[in-house]
């Protein structure tokens, strides 16, 4: 598995650490995906630098403007947190579906955005609620957009023998803002899903104000159906609207045919369905 | 070779382990707790699962330092002074078990839930156990363990 197990004690420390070793030393949190890559052999770093003894980054809180989620912050105290119910429940709600409960209590939200699957229910979440990453090495720490870090199937922006994503933040939302999560899956548990959309709608006076429809797997990297949400501004909530921009969303999204997830031409469709739902799901709990 | 430290079902224990061990097979090759099962080695299936700071995890996919200074419960921990746990007894009385394979991760899992919620709904148990396959009983009597366990320890919380 690893020649080295290594506990840093700070994210200084971790940084030299991975440095001093040129990318054969590699961030572990929760390792729920990388044992796996390591036992498929599709992770060639062979020093583990694991950083869940550095102090304070297992919490969730709330500053001024934002909730910040730390790096070692796991599904389970996500999908748990009256902070996250309460002002972000959509991403609890995807938390809460991701793996079981055993992968729940050890794998980590970022470990879960750095994996970069687009499939991936945290991804779908934090892409509606427009979340960033603090990206930290030793040249300093940045905040990127969340949707910005991801490149492809499996691949990130983010190298994780040089770089840690140390936390997350995201506006909570208000209470104008309604949000919805819908998730179609071939079972209830240990699974991925075929297809998931996540809806925060804004209602002001009966009418749509920003929306965010974000949705995955439909293509390489978490989706967002800009179109359908930019048809929706200004418009007068209802049926009508609703049903306008989910037909638009499944034009936008190109889902192939797969194998794992239904043809082409069923992956589409049920982008109408789910659409549709998490709009009207959002816009009720709108206000 | 670094040491892994822990207590252990309540002892305090240290064994060698090689940096790349996974706690599974540290559990059964190294400390000979064979209770624990590997079914899936991917962390699909919950047959491994033990508690680590009284959390279910797969065993299976944790690397065996990341338990060290933690309290780790196996299924063998559940029995005290020759007496089984109310969970074990429950899953007897009800059949919950054919093959057994699965049954020390069931146990487990649901006894990370009794800990914390005495007194659970069924779509509480069934989630609770939703990270362990059977392909045997079909869960029913699974679940009806759980309850089972549940009524038994509250009475004998009421005894005590």
């Amino acid at each position: 598995m690893w020649r080295e197990y290594l506990f840093p004690r700070s994210i200084r420390e971790a940084l030299e650490v991975l440095n001093a070793h040129g990318g054969d030393a590699r961030i572990i949190a929760g390792g729920t995906d990388l044992v796996l890559q390591r036992k498929q052999g599709t992770c060639a770093a062979s020093i583990a630098v694991d950083i869940s003894r550095i102090p304070n980054l297992d919490t969730i809180k709330a500053s001024p403007n934002h909730i910040l989620i730390g790096a070692m912050v796991t599904h389970g105290q996500v999908a748990a947190s009256p902070l996250i119910r309460d002002h972000a429940p959509v991403l609890a709600q995807a938390c809460g579906k991701v793996g079981g409960p055993q992968t729940r209590n050890v794998g980590t939200l970022v470990g879960n955005v750095i994996n970069g699957l687009p499939a991936a229910d945290s991804a779908i979440a934090l892409t509606a609620l427009d979340a960033e990453a603090e990206v930290t090495s030793t040249e300093g720490a940045e905040w990127q957009s969340v949707r910005s870090l991801y490149l492809g199937v499996g691949q990130t922006c983010v190298d994780s023998c040089a770089q840690i994503v140390t936390a997350l933040r995201f506006r909570p939302l208000r209470s104008a803002q309604g949000n919805a999560y819908e998730r179609l899956a071939k079972r209830r548990s240990l699974i991925l899903p075929i297809l998931a959309v996540a809806a925060v709608a804004e209602v002001v006076d009966g009418r749509y104000g920003d929306v965010r429809i974000a949705m995955g797997p439909v293509a390489p990297i978490p989706f967002r159906a800009e179109a359908a949400e930019a048809l929706l501004r200004g418009r007068p909530i209802g049926k009508e609207a609703i049903g306008l921009a989910a037909i638009e969303a499944a034009e936008a999204a190109h889902p192939r045919d797969s194998v794992l997830r239904g043809s082409h031409e069923y992956r589409q469709a049920m982008v109408e369905v789910l659409t549709q739902r998490a709009l009207a799901r959002a816009t009720e709990a709108a206000g | 070779m670094p040491t892994l430290t822990m207590v252990l079902n309540g002892h305090q224990t240290s064994v060698e382990v090689e940096a790349g061990d996974l706690l599974v097979d540290v559990l059964r090759d190294r400390l000979q707790l064979i209770g624990t099962k590997i079914g899936c080695g991917e962390g699909e299936c919950g047959a491994c699962t033990v508690l680590v700071d009284g959390l279910a995890v797969t065993s299976c996919i944790y690397p065996a330092l990341k338990a060290d200074g933690c309290h780790v419960t196996t299924i063998e921990g559940l029995k005290t002074d020759g007496k089984l746990h109310a969970i074990q007894e429950a899953f007897i009385q009800c059949t919950a078990a054919q093959c057994g394979y699965c049954t020390p991760g069931m146990i487990m899992s649901a006894y990370a839930l009794l800990s914390e919620n005495p007194d659970p709904t069924v779509e509480e148990i069934k989630t609770s156990v939703s990270g362990n396959l059977c392909r045997c009983t079909g869960y029913y009597q699974i679940v009806e363990a759980i309850q089972l366990a549940a009524r038994k320890l509250a009475d004998e919380g009421a005894d005590s």
